[in-house]
């Protein structure tokens, strides 16, 4: 029953579907994770991505800001295979064309993405969250075979840790804090082990603390993992000291440090609203 | 199953305790009081269980099933199915064919066709009954029909991501248009009529007691089978990917699954689930007719489970027995009146009680706590 | 048999039938021909009267197919009008006699005698009588006309009149000894639309048992065979004409249906499965506005389908709003709950309107000006088919006025669009999930007048509408007028133009299939609108 499933929702034959587990791994012997070049999408004549280039480098921790409508939500649309671009390609390493892959293909492939609205299952309990989004086979008739190993139970159990919820393990998601919820929806992409992570607003709605243990995450991660975060708190970005891209009407308006991004004057008439 | 210093999962047990206890009672009931007390206890006797009875308990233990295979679909994985009367239907028919060429020569027109094809002036089988003369080939087609149907259909449902309100109207479009086909007399399944007038099983008469029992206790044992693999599958990582589907299936996708494959899976199983009921519900009420397939009927699936409580072990079951009780009351003694009770049960049921009986009884024992 | 039937009127026209052509009186010897106890002879008599083509032969004849024509025992032909006259000279007369009965007319003579009739009426000063009988003797076979149609379209000068006339001469002239004349005829019958006259010529084209062509002349079959091609071609063009229309028909009704499911699908996101019943629903309330009607106003009985619309409208609505205040309310985000609990509901209002009106079908009837049709080519548009197509344009039109015109659609837009937004801005949206809710009953009301019209009025009248009109709203797209349009317009014609090679019920499968084949492509619908991908 699998086969069919994979051939006919990847007629492409592309390399990475779900069929190959172990399959092709990115490639990035070129020291690039992400790379989006040309990128244009328009809903109903609304160009919600307009010819849009952005590279992000293996290891990067890079911040995305633009105003509301500057296309964020839908570069990561993009990314993640929800949204097809009109014109332009999308690569994850040398190897994997994004624009031919399908949602579960491309996290499977190594992207793991947060909503800006946290998205766990609330019924289920955290540890299960968790269990579910780990890194293993993710077909059906494996999923009914599973068994949980020794290692696995380890590597959920310091994941717990991390995002500091081992005491919540059995309790359902659903009657996490907010903050919490963020966690462990943070705590679910680590489980999946990508390569690149995609963060939409991971500190709204957080208490300071939490925000600053979060920014602390962030970067213990840099550098193994590439992340990309879409933020408003400047406050978070500058304390992740990222790389920053501005986006405006769907392209990159300037790149570079928080200092020279602050300085640039198209950047404070059509941002910083001066 | 692993241990860890700093936290051990729980493990949620198959069945409480009790839940075995009455699993063991019910077996005794269902293979063992019930035929013994049909079969052979004078019909004299206060003990005696009429034909009645048997018919009857044995027609709700097949309604069971479906509600299970519908809980399967609906309670845990959140896809509201309006079509599975259909599946129900085909499986009755599959075995229904073979139940036809079990007549022989004994029908009206002493004829080797059934007798609905020598009053259509037909010569010989049409190529749907090809090889339904067997019993194994007939039970193969009983899982198969369903089970393709649900298949194909579903792959191309799924793939397309028809979800919520749009996969439950397809469905019971599909249904309808089933009705509409089994309704002609040129699709060689008897037309309005169906087929009845079923004569023997194995060469054994249908109507003789011990085949009644026999059947009776195959429902039964078919029921506990559905359970069991029901409990199984939900208390697997399976299961939980299912309940996931229904709760944010955005973020399964987004965690590497392929949703597709998991639901096309569930509909499958659960469509040829109900294709066994309807195999033993045929020989059980001696008729089928494209009537099974009407959207009317796949609906009520849905409330049986709804009333009872979706998403839970006993659930379907209660509500299947309790509708189709009430169902054989009302028919009986106000039959003007079963229609209202059951609008309002669709109605007072989603307002009241979206957690069915089990959640009411649940929610009752909390407050005495 | 004594008749002692006195035809005053008869006897009057018949007079004055003689008064204008007195010249031109009966001949004797035919008419007396009549008085034959020979089958042939009658016959003859027959052609022999109407060959006279006067006034007096018509009237004559016409009292013959009448059974007022009779024999005495002595074999005089006789009329019975205020005195007993003679058939030829109109004496009276004297004795008159004790026994008389009428002139025996079969089958065969009954047929002939039409056909004299239809002749001689052609010569009729009323343009009215001249047309109706073109008309019936467009199927004539009997070459003896010929004369007649000749003498006919000699005077003639209405056009419409002629070309009937002109089609039945060629018709009868297929048949001809006459080369020349079976040439013009089948030239020119390449003008007509009928199947009949299609297989005449075809039959032309036929070879015999002996190999030989039914038509000995080259020139005449290959006219014959251009005719007929070109006869099929506008066969063809007529054809597709019905279909056209009988899918329009269905779309529009599919549209009615569809555009209060629209409404409440879009606004609320709510599955009303109960749509059907406010269909059934108000084709009731057309039923007892007839029978209001009937009781208290007969002489405005005709009109009662235009009271009705209100009616209909109304009651519907309030019964959506009711139930929207009472079950639909509460279960708002809960669409597969909805789905439920509005088909429970559905199931008691069928239960409902079955112990107030009864489990059988009850009696709607068109009124005078909605029976009868529109002769197009050689198809009949049935008018209460036609109404209904400008009556849902007409609903459509007042709805997309209310939608952009009116305050509440300007609220019902925000709403669909935007709901938490509109709540921001002060749009009441629990009035407007209200309004909405009952704005689209009462469009299903509507659809119910309309149904009534056509159809059975029974209580599960709703069931046999609701699975197409979902399939309409689940291609068109949610939240899209023009979707809905466009989908329930192309179900309808798309399904009429299928339906006649694979049959009604493999049709609606096709469709089925085919709506899901569109969805693979297009998951919102054909018309939906493009939207960010929802998170």
């Amino acid at each position: 029953m699998n086969m069919p499933v994979d051939e006919a929702l990847n007629p492409s034959g592309s390399p990475t579907g779900l069929g190959h587990v172990a399959g092709d791994a990115v490639d990035i012997s070129h020291g690039t994770i992400l790379y989006l070049d040309d990128i244009s999408v328009s809903f109903d004549g609304f160009k919600a991505l307009n010819r849009l280039t952005l590279s992000v480098d293996v290891g990067e921790l890079r911040c995305v800001i633009g105003p509301n409508g500057a296309g964020k939500t839908t570069m990561m649309d993009v990314i993640t295979g929800s949204t097809r671009p009109d014109d332009g390609t999308a690569f994850f390493g040398q190897n994997i064309d994004l624009t031919r892959l399908t949602e579960p293909e491309i996290a499977h492939a190594g992207i793991g993405r947060k909503f800006q609205k946290p998205t766990v299952f609330e019924n289920h309990t955290v540890f299960e969250n968790l269990e579910l989004a780990m890194k293993a086979d993710k077909r059906v008739f494996a999923s009914l075979r599973a068994q949980r190993t020794a290692a696995q139970l380890d590597r959920i159990v310091s994941t717990l840790e991390t995002i500091d919820l081992l005491a919540q393990a059995d309790l359902p998601a659903g009657l996490l804090s907010h903050g919490q919820k963020q966690w462990l929806e943070i705590g679910m992409l680590l489980m999946q082990e990508p390569q690149l992570l995609l963060l939409d607003e991971p500190v709204a709605g957080m208490t300071d603390e939490e925000t600053a243990k979060t920014a602390q995450l962030l970067h213990s991660l840099a550098g193994q993992r590439s992340i990309v975060v879409v933020e408003h708190d400047m406050e978070f970005i500058n304390e992740i000291a990222a790389t920053v891209t501005v986006l405006h009407e769907g392209s990159v308006l300037a790149e570079g440090s928080m200092d020279v991004v602050q300085s640039d004057e198209r950047v404070i008439e059509v941002y910083l609203g001066r | 199953m692993s241990m860890d210093a700093r936290y051990t999962p729980q493990i949620e047990p198959f069945f409480s305790r009790n839940g075995w206890i009455a699993l063991a009672l019910l077996s005794l009931l269902a293979f063992v009081v019930v035929p013994s007390l049909f079969v052979f206890v004078p019909d004299t006797s206060a003990f005696h269980i009429s034909a009645y009875t048997v018919t009857l308990v044995g027609k709700i233990i097949c309604y069971c099933i479906v509600a299970v295979a519908m809980n399967l679909i609906w309670g845990y994985t959140g896809i509201l199915s309006l079509g599975h009367g259909l599946f129900f239907a085909l499986g009755g028919y599959a075995f229904g064919m073979y139940l036809m060429r079990q007549i022989g020569r004994d029908g009206q027109y002493q004829s080797d066709l059934p007798d609905f094809m020598v009053f259509l002036d037909w010569k010989e089988y049409p190529w749907q009954w090809f090889g339904t003369d067997h019993i194994v080939w007939a039970l193969l087609l009983v899982v198969l029909v369903p089970g393709l149907l649900a298949l194909v259909f579903g792959f191309f449902a799924f793939r397309s991501r028809i979800k919520g309100v749009y996969f439950s109207i397809i469905t019971q479009a599909m249904t309808f248009a089933f009705m509409l086909l089994f309704f002609r007399n040129e699709t060689g399944f008897g037309g309005n009529n169906g087929f009845t007038d079923f004569k023997r099983i194995l060469g054994f008469p249908i109507t003789e007691p011990p085949m009644r029992a026999a059947l009776f206790a195959l429902s039964a044992a078919a029921l506990i089978g559905a359970v069991l693999l029901s409990r199984h599958l939900i208390r697997s990582k399976t299961g939980r990917i299912l309940t996931a589907i229904r709760d944010s299936e955005t973020r399964l996708m987004f965690s590497g699954y392929n949703p597709v494959q998991y639901k096309l899976f569930v509909w499958t199983l659960s469509a040829v689930m109900c294709g066994i009921a309807g195999a033993l519900y045929v020989p059980q009420v001696g008729i089928i007719n494209p009537g099974e397939m009407s959207p009317a009927n796949s609906i009520e699936i849905a409330v049986w489970v709804a009333v009872g409580g979706r998403a839970t072990i006993l659930g379907p079951l209660l509500g299947a027995s309790v509708v189709n009780g009430a169902k054989s009351f009302f028919t009986q003694s106000f039959p003007e009146y079963w229609l209202f009770f059951l609008g309002l049960l669709f109605i007072l049921v989603t307002l009241f009680m979206p957690r069915g009986i089990v959640g009411l009884v649940n929610q009752l024992r909390g407050s005495h706590k | 048999m004594l008749q002692g039937i006195k035809r005053a009127i008869g006897c009057a026209l018949f007079a004055i039938g003689l008064g204008v052509s007195p010249a031109q009186a009966l001949d004797a010897d035919a008419v007396s021909g009549l008085a034959s106890e020979d089958f042939a002879t009658r016959m003859a008599a027959i052609d022999a009267i109407a060959a006279s083509s006067d006034a007096a032969a018509l009237e004559l004849l016409q009292l013959l197919q009448n059974g007022e024509v009779y024999l005495t025992e002595d074999g005089q032909v006789i009329l019975e009008f205020d005195e007993i006259v003679d058939a030829v000279t109109l004496e009276p007369l004297d004795p008159e006699p004790d026994f008389y009965d009428s002139v025996i007319v079969n089958n065969r003579m009954r047929s002939k005698l039409s056909t004299a009739i239809a002749a001689l009426s052609l010569l009729s000063d009323d343009r009215e009588v001249r047309y109706d009988s073109a008309r019936a003797l467009e199927d004539a076979e009997d070459p003896q006309l010929l004369p007649v149609l000749a003498k006919a379209l000699s005077t003639e000068s209405d056009p419409e009149i002629r070309a009937l006339l002109v089609h039945t001469r060629a018709v009868l002239q297929l048949k001809s000894d006459d080369p020349d004349a079976r040439l013009q005829a089948a030239e020119a019958l390449g003008e007509s639309n009928q199947r009949r006259v299609r297989e005449l010529l075809a039959a032309m084209l036929q070879t015999d048992a002996s190999g030989a062509f039914v038509e000995p002349v080259e020139e005449v079959r290959e006219a014959a065979e251009k005719s007929v091609k070109s006869i099929d071609r506008r066969l063809l063009l007529i054809d597709h004409a019905a279909r056209l229309f009988s899918g329009l028909s269905l779309g529009s009704i599919l549209l009615l249906v569809a555009l209060g499911l629209a409404i409440t699908y879009g606004l609320l996101g709510v599955i009303n499965l109960a749509h059907g019943e406010m269909l059934m629903i108000g084709a009731y309330a057309t039923y007892v506005t007839q029978t209001i009607f009937r009781q208290h106003f007969p002489e405005a009985i005709d009109w009662y389908v235009v009271a009705a619309i209100p009616v209909a409208f109304v009651v519907a609505a309030a019964v959506g709003m009711v139930l929207e205040r009472t079950v639909i309310r509460w279960l708002y985000g809960r669409p597969l709950e909805t789905l439920l609990a509005t088909w429970g509901i559905s199931l008691f209002l069928i239960q409902l309107v079955r112990q107030i009106f009864g489990a059988q079908n009850v009696e709607v009837s068109n009124p005078s000006w909605m029976s009868g049709g529109v002769e197009f080519m050689n198809i009949v548009l049935p008018y209460n088919r036609i109404y209904i197509i400008g009556f849902s344009f007409f609903v459509l039109a007042l709805m997309w006025l209310m939608l952009s015109r009116t305050r509440l659609g300007l609220f019902i837009r925000s709403v669909t669009q935007n709901r938490a937004m509109a709540a921001c801005v002060g749009v009441p949206t629990s009035r407007v999930d209200l309004m909405a809710f009952g704005l689209g009953s009462g469009i299903a009301g509507l659809a119910g007048v309309a149904l009534s019209q056509i159809g059975n009025v029974g209580p599960e009248l709703g069931q046999s509408y609701i699975i197409d009109s979902f399939m309409v709203v689940v291609l068109g797209g949610v939240g899209q007028l023009a979707g809905t349009v466009y989908a329930a317009l192309g179900l309808g014609v798309f399904s009429k133009f299928i339906e006649p090679h694979i049959g009604a019920v493999l049709t609606k499968i096709l469709v089925l299939a085919l709506i899901i084949a569109v969805i693979q492509k297009k998951p919102q619908g054909l018309f939906a609108l493009k939207g960010r991908a929802a998170a």
